[in-house]
Parts: structure tokens; C-alpha cells; sequence
């Protein structure tokens, strides 16, 4: 049976930057599974721009965002497997693998750690009557046809969703002849980056529609077009159905983390993010095992993913080296009013780093502050003018900060709702 | 001339297509969709009745009960999933306990075996997850098939036996010639000395093309959820509520690939074509099936769908010589997917009478489903990917479909040529993404094997 220090399940941005941190941390052994042809994930795909200003202080395209990591990797001689998609992961940290070179295989680490991604929610999950006719694709589906395969999926679109990925690909789609009629999305907030908004859709006068859905899906063997309506305390309200001729709808209504393989392992999943439960070492409830990216938590932004990575490539160099210590005694992070969740949901004491906290706001709040307490005390605070669903924040806990926290954290919002 | 044209190659057509490839007949089965198993046949419960049901001396009855009797050598035969996981009827008022008993009585006149009343407690006891009844029937020969994988083995079986399969061939017309019929399609004309009906949905206007007293098949709509394997094992039996006048009420099922499916839904509808979903159709199955099973996780559904059940007017099977040489098998509704393969055998009894049928010496009764890579031995694995590497590619990854089985499916004895083709032989776009990453990799594993752009891949 192969052996290793350390695996990594998945080759996109997390686990380049994982697999680097902990080779940079003296780990050896390293190996990378990737289940597609190329290393770079979802990323290949991506390419627009806008990718990179954090880590590389440019602005790259996901295909150079990728490249700079893969170069890296490849520099430091971290080996990859790609063609190779992970199969099953035992609590004792043996990995069965399946490719074309190798067929079947069952190796061990001494840590492992999941960047396996996430998927996007299908047709099926939004309970939209109708036909199931040809032309209905996720956002992401449709945006590899284009990138990758070089095809246009369709001429008349309208997309329901106002995830990232959507408005990229509204567009994308506009950008190589195709007309998009409108971005129709649920709630009452826009679930993309604000910039995506602007550079997407305001730059190419296409409309985005607050509270309203796709209500029916007409077309029996291709779509033909979808009735829209308004959206009232989450119900359509009836008299405001509108008919928008498509061939082609778009759904970018959010993203799941793919932890079919973590489940599998007796992995603790977080309902709120649908990821790991992990402490401040980014390490879940089996030892050794770590996890980060998009399998861990949704981001915005990849550069954000690839320093989540980057300490829990850390983190399993530490694990495996024995350099860590104990970490004295460990507190919960609770997501308190107006948060919807927190990455991790639980910290050490004395774990002697600091911590970054990550969470989402549950709606758009203005003129606010984050708040963090320990008991009755306040122990950080951060004022924002703006704060939206879809930006994660990312607070920087100091170790002597959480050295003197004898309780559990709570992470809340005071502010104005809008 | 061919001896024997089957219009329709649903699970019905495909049966009688099979049981008739037995013999030294020349048989052509004409199909207008691209595909078998693209009407109701594709989009039913995927039960294997017990046969509790029917009424007393009807074809439902004979056929049901016969049809479920042979369906686990069936599936042996023909390589198929068929899990005997037993059934419950529930009843939830103590004053309809009656009933139950009355279907349980005429379960023992139709000469069901294995069934059996069992008490509140009992049922409790075998399927926590239920609410609280009255009373339950069990029958335990009751079971659970994929519909798509039962149409194909039969069709494919069919086709290595001599069976001809013709596609996007839509009946136009049918008119009597010596010694048989001419039966006229949008692409010519085929002659054939015996037609058999099983047009499903439009048996009716097949049937009145050649007989002068007419026949009326209604839609009846089904809706459906299915939800993800994690809810497989909600209950291990299906679970029926007492039957009323508009069908079997909403059965709690897992599948024969453990899903689990809830509906369906039943409503009467004039257009033969809308499969479409409607809220409402949905939201009646959620409500009816809370009376069943108070905890279903909606959060876990992957999809839903809609099927069309082709309704006689006569309350039964409509099975027989209708015209000299024209042979019916209309109204297949529910217990149709279970009656089919002795539909099959029946209508040969019947065409024996008009034609000599006589067995063919070297009919082959076994078919190789395609290989389910992930259910094999790890040694087995690495010997197929030794073989061939494409069995250590994977290509969905929900189902864990490699890019072998997919190959598999589209150079097999009537191979699939689009996407639903591929995803009905291999399960491949039918787990929790719902062929969200493997949609792009199909395409171009079809459109290299037919030589076509890209463009050109059809989902149906």
C-alpha cells in the first residue's frame, strides 16, 4: 500500500494552496488526487477576470489564477494525480482511489485534507412546475460548454438565480451573440458580488429582478419559454405572471459543497454551511483530517480560499509533524443574531495562531457592527457600513484575544436591516 | 413482409416483442419516439404488484398475478434489479378496516400468495416512520424494478433474438392488403401479416385506424417526487393507502436503486403529450402522503416528473384480436408495467391461434444488462480496467458511472443515441446533481461514438 504524509482530495485552488503550505511547513510525502484531466478545478473554466487582486495584487483570469498555483505545485515538486477521483475515505485515513493508470487503489495518510469543491443546486431541488424539456442548464454547466467545449448552448436566455456564476455568464453568453432577456432572482437581495452586478449586467442594460422566480417551464422536448411572477413572503403572488420566450434558462440558485466523501467518513457536516464541522485548525471531528475551499464553506472570492488552504495545509504539516500542542481547553462559536454561520465553530484556547473567522450575514444590514463577545464582555467589534448575504466576512482573531476567552464566542449583528 | 409489426416500444410493446422473438417470426417493432421506453413506461412507480388489487376474473388480475410471478426469474434471465422489499396498505380508520379486509380477501381470490393483515403495532414495529394506522395489508411478493432497465433488457433480448426496432417511426395510417396490413409511417410503408396495438397513449387512434368501434384512452396524470438516496431507507416497503376510485392513492416507495419516490398524483387530463409538472398536482402528492409518513425530508428531493397513464374505457386491460390479424393491447395502465411480460406471453397465445408460431431452435433466453461497475468485486474492477482503461474513468460522479459503462451503453444491441438514452441504461445524470457535471462529458463520449458536433447531442 502506498504511503503518504499527506493527501489531498481535489486539485483546484484549495488544494494547490493546501498542498504548498504544507510542503512549505517541511511535509514530503504529499500527494494531490484530482479527479479531471487537468489540475485547476473549477477554475478553468472562469474566464473572466477579476481573479488574484488579493493574493497576487493583479487582476488574473481563473486559467492564470490556476496556472500560477499549478506552476508552484509543479516547482515544488509536489507530486499530482489527476484522472484519479477518490472513491471512499476510512476514518483511519485509508483513501481508495480510481483511475485509468492505476485502477483500484487503497492508500494511507497520515493526513488528509478535502478541497473537493462544491456543485451547483439543479432544476430538480427548486420545485419549478412544467415540462423538463432540453435547455435548462445550471450556470456552471453551461459556462464549461462555452469555455471549454466551445459551444453555445443557446440564442434566447433568461436566467433565474443571481448567484456569481449567473451574472458571469449573462455576460458571457451576451458577449458571444446571445440575448439575455433578465436575471430573475428570489429574494429580495442579489446573491452576487456587487461588482458582478455592474460590470454584467448594468454594462449590457440587462435587467435584474428582485423577489420574483421562475413559476412554470414551457417547451415539452425543448424549452420554449418560462412564466415569471412576483414573490411575496417567499409565495408568487398571483396576476403578476409574465411569459419570457427562452431557449435556453440559466439557474445560478447556489452552490452545495460536495461532501458525499466526508459524510462517507463519519465526518460531522454543518447544516448551516453544509460543510465540516472544524475547529481553528480547520480540522474536523476525525483527527488528521482537514478540510477547506469550497467543500468547507461557500466563498466569493477564490483568493480568500486559497488562505483558508494555506492554513490547513499548515495546520495537517503541524498534525503530522507532532508539532502542535494540545491547545488547552476549546470553546464554540456560535453564530448569534443576524449571522448565519461561522467557519470554524470552534476554537483552542492556546492554540498560539491566530484565527481567522469567516461567516455570512443573513440580510442586508447598514450602518452595522460586528460584534464578538465572550461572556458578557465584547472582545472585538468592527463597524461596516454595509454588510450583504453575499460578501463572506473575514475577521481576524489575535491568539492573545482568544488565550483569555474562557467561554464560548458569540458573532453578532447590531444595525439596520434593509 | 414481416409476420408481426408491434406498434410501440414501451415496456408492453417490448414484452410482446420479446416473447414473440421466441419463435420463427419475423417481428418489427415500430416506434415513433427515439428511443424504447419513452411514453409511460418511463416514468411510472416501478412496482411489481402483488396483484391484491385487481378485480376478481379481469386481465388486471390473471396478468398482474402472473406477470409479478415471473418477474424474479425474469430478472435473473434478463439482468435486471427486481427487490422483493414487500408492500404495506395502510388503513387509517378504524371504520374502513372492513375494506382492507375485502382486499385482502380478494388478494386470496386472485390467488395472490404471502398475504397477511397485520395490527397497528406490527406495522409500527417493521416501518418506524410511519404515522399512526388503523391496519395495514402486507404482501410480501410484492417488489420494486427500475421501468427503464425492464423495458430494455426486454427490448435488447428482443433485438439479439431477430427482433427488428425501427425509431421515429410514427404510425399514420393502417390499411387492411391480402393477407395483412400496410401500416404508414412519416418515413414508408411496412407490411406485416398480424399489428399488434400497444401504442399506449394512443392505442386508441392506432386501434380506430382498423376497427370500426372505436376505443378512448384518457391520460391520467401522475406526479412524482424523487428524492435522494440519503432517504432511501425512509421505509423499506412500499407503502400504499387504502385504494380509491381514482387509483392506488400516493405510495412511499424506495426505488429498486434506493431512492425514494413519493406520488403519484391522478387527474384526468385531455392533452397526450403534457408530461409537464403543475404546483398544484405537487403540492396534493405532499399532502396526501403526510397521511403516510408525517417526517418526509422535501429538502432531500433531486427531482420530479410527470407520467401519463394510458386509461381504457373499460375499466380493464383491452387485450384481444380487435380485426382479422389486429391485435390490441391498450388500456395498460397500472398493473401494466407487472402485467407486461405475461401481456407478452398471452398475446403470443392469442397470435398462435391466427399464425403458426413455431420455436425458434436457437433463441437465446439470457442478456448482459450493462456492467454496474460500482457493484463489483474490487478484483473484478481492476480486471474490466485492465482490460479497458475507460472502466477507470469516472464519468458521473453522484452514481459513480465510469466513461466503460457509458461506452458500454452506446455500442450495446440497441445502443443509446442521447443523453436520456445513456442516463436510462446507465444511471449516469440521475443522482443529486442531476447531470450537472457529467451533462458535457456525456455529450462528447456521444458525439464521438455518432461521428456528430457537439451541437448536434440530443437529450431525447
Amino acid at each position: 500500500m502506498r504511503e503518504f504524509d499527506l493527501a489531498v482530495i481535489g486539485g483546484g485552488p484549495a488544494g494547490m494552496a493546501a498542498a504548498l503550505a504544507a510542503k512549505e511547513s517541511g511535509l514530503e510525502r504529499i500527494v494531490i488526487f484530482e479527479r479531471d484531466s487537468v489540475m485547476g478545478g473549477i477554475l478553468n473554466q472562469c474566464i473572466h477576470n477579476g481573479f488574484g487582486l488579493h493574493t497576487f495584487q493583479e487582476e488574473l483570469t481563473g486559467p492564470e489564477y490556476a496556472e500560477r498555483y499549478f506552476r508552484k505545485v509543479q516547482e515544488a515538486g509536489i507530486p499530482y494525480e489527476t484522472g484519479t477521483m477518490v472513491l471512499d475515505i476510512t476514518p483511519d485515513r485509508q483513501i481508495t482511489v480510481i483511475s485509468r493508470e492505476r485502477g483500484v487503489e487503497t492508500v494511507q495518510a497520515a493526513s488528509v485534507i478535502l478541497a473537493m469543491g462544491c456543485r451547483e443546486r439543479p432544476r430538480g431541488t427548486l420545485g419549478i412546475a412544467g415540462f423538463r424539456p432540453q435547455g435548462i442548464y445550471t450556470a456552471g454547466t453551461a459556462q464549461r460548454l462555452l469555455n471549454i467545449d466551445g459551444v453555445l448552448p443557446g440564442k434566447e436566455a433568461v436566467i433565474l438565480g443571481s448567484g456569481d456564476i449567473g451574472l458571469i455568464m449573462a455576460r458571457r453568453m451576451t458577449l458571444e451573440g446571445a440575448h439575455v432577456s433578465a436575471v430573475f432572482e428570489l429574494m429580495p437581495y442579489c446573491n452576487g458580488l456587487n461588482r458582478n452586478v455592474v460590470q454584467c449586467l448594468e454594462d449590457y442594460n440587462i435587467p435584474l429582478h428582485l423577489s420574483h422566480t421562475v413559476v412554470e417551464i414551457h417547451g415539452k422536448d425543448k424549452l420554449e419559454g418560462v412564466t415569471v411572477a412576483a414573490v411575496e413572503n417567499g409565495k408568487p403572488v398571483p396576476g403578476s405572471e409574465e411569459y419570457f420566450p427562452c431557449d435556453i434558462l440559466l439557474l445560478s440558485c447556489g452552490l452545495i459543497p460536495e461532501n458525499e466523501l466526508s459524510r462517507g467518513c463519519g465526518i460531522g457536516i454543518n447544516p448551516l454551511t453544509n460543510g465540516p464541522v472544524v475547529d481553528d485548525r480547520l480540522e474536523t471531528n476525525i483527527e488528521g483530517v482537514f478540510a477547506c475551499g469550497n467543500v468547507l464553506h461557500i466563498h466569493d472570492l477564490v483568493d480568500y480560499v486559497s488562505a483558508e488552504a494555506a492554513q490547513a495545509g499548515r495546520s495537517a504539516a503541524a498534525f503530522v509533524q507532532g508539532q502542535r500542542g494540545d491547545g488547552g481547553e476549546t470553546h464554540q462559536i456560535i453564530p448569534g443574531d443576524g449571522v448565519r454561520y461561522t467557519v470554524p465553530c470552534s476554537f483552542h484556547r492556546n492554540s498560539r495562531e491566530d484565527t481567522h473567522l469567516r461567516f455570512r450575514v443573513r440580510s442586508i444590514y447598514r450602518d452595522a457592527t460586528i460584534l464578538i463577545s465572550c461572556g458578557d464582555q465584547v472582545i472585538a467589534k468592527r463597524k461596516a457600513p454595509v454588510l450583504l448575504p453575499s460578501e463572506m466576512q473575514d475577521i481576524t482573531l489575535k491568539y492573545p484575544l482568544l488565550e483569555q476567552a474562557d467561554a464560548d464566542i458569540i458573532v453578532r449583528i447590531e444595525g439596520v436591516t434593509a | 413482409m414481416y409476420d408481426i409489426i408491434v406498434i410501440g416500444a414501451g415496456v408492453t410493446g417490448c414484452a410482446i416483442a420479446r416473447a414473440l422473438s421466441r419463435y420463427q417470426v419475423r417481428v418489427c417493432v415500430l416506434e415513433r419516439a427515439s428511443d424504447v421506453c419513452e411514453g409511460s413506461s418511463k416514468a411510472n412507480s416501478g412496482i411489481v404488484h402483488a396483484g391484491f388489487d385487481a378485480k376478481p376474473g379481469s386481465l388486471k388480475a390473471k396478468l398482474n398475478v402472473a406477470g409479478a410471478r415471473k418477474m424474479p426469474a425474469l430478472s435473473r434471465e434478463l439482468d435486471f434489479a427486481f427487490v422483493n422489499n414487500e408492500a404495506l396498505v395502510l388503513c387509517f380508520e378504524e371504520s374502513q378496516l372492513d375494506d382492507l379486509k375485502a382486499l385482502y380477501e380478494r388478494g386470496i381470490e386472485n390467488g395472490v400468495e404471502g398475504l397477511e393483515l397485520l395490527d397497528a403495532d406490527a406495522v409500527q414495529r417493521i416501518e418506524p416512520a410511519l404515522n399512526h394506522v388503523a391496519g395495514a395489508l402486507l404482501a410480501k411478493t410484492s417488489g420494486i424494478v427500475c421501468p427503464f432497465e425492464l423495458t430494455l433488457a426486454m427490448a435488447e433480448n428482443a433485438y439479439e433474438n431477430g427482433a427488428e426496432f425501427r425509431f421515429g417511426e410514427a404510425v399514420q395510417q393502417i390499411s387492411p392488403i391480402s393477407g395483412g396490413y400496410a401500416v404508414t409511417t412519416g418515413n414508408g410503408t411496412y407490411e406485416a401479416r398480424i399489428v399488434v396495438n400497444a401504442a399506449g397513449l394512443y392505442a386508441d387512434r392506432i386501434h380506430n385506424m382498423v376497427c370500426p368501434d372505436p376505443i378512448t384512452i384518457t391520460p391520467r396524470r401522475g406526479e412524482y417526487f424523487l428524492l435522494d438516496k440519503d432517504c432511501g431507507n425512509l421505509v423499506q416497503r412500499t407503502i400504499f393507502q387504502l385504494p380509491t376510485k381514482m387509483g392506488k392513492g400516493i405510495l412511499v416507495s424506495p426505488t429498486a436503486h434506493g431512492n425514494l419516490l413519493i406520488g403519484p398524483s391522478a387527474e384526468n387530463i385531455e392533452d397526450k403529450e403534457n408530461t409537464a409538472t403543475t404546483s398544484a398536482g405537487l403540492a396534493s402528492v405532499r399532502e396526501r402522503a403526510a397521511l403516510s409518513a408525517s417526517d418526509i425530508p422535501y429538502n432531500k428531493v433531486i427531482t420530479s416528473f410527470t407520467g401519463l397513464r394510458a386509461v381504457g374505457d373499460t375499466g380493464d386491460f383491452i387485450i384481444g384480436e380487435a380485426a382479422e390479424g389486429f391485435f390490441d393491447a391498450a388500456g395498460i395502465e397500472s398493473p401494466g408495467l407487472t402485467s407486461a411480460p405475461a401481456i407478452g406471453e398471452y398475446l403470443c397465445e392469442l397470435i398462435g391461434k391466427r399464425i403458426d408460431l413455431t420455436k425458434k431452435p436457437d433463441f437465446k433466453a439470457t442478456r448482459k444488462g450493462v456492467t454496474h461497475f460500482a457493484q463489483l468485486s474490487r478484483e473484478a474492477q481492476n480486471a474490466l480496467i485492465r482490460e479497458n482503461p475507460a472502466y477507470g474513468s469516472i464519468v458521473c460522479r453522484c452514481e459513480q458511472i465510469t466513461a466503460g459503462e457509458i461506452l458500454d451503453a452506446i455500442h450495446r444491441p440497441l445502443g443509446a443515441t442521447t443523453l436520456d438514452g445513456v442516463k436510462r441504461r446507465t444511471r449516469a445524470g440521475m443522482g443529486r446533481c442531476q447531470a450537472g457535471f457529467c451533462t458535457p462529458r456525456v455529450m462528447e463520449l456521444l458525439a464521438e461514438a455518432q461521428g456528430i458536433p457537439l451541437t448536434d447531442v440530443r437529450k431525447r
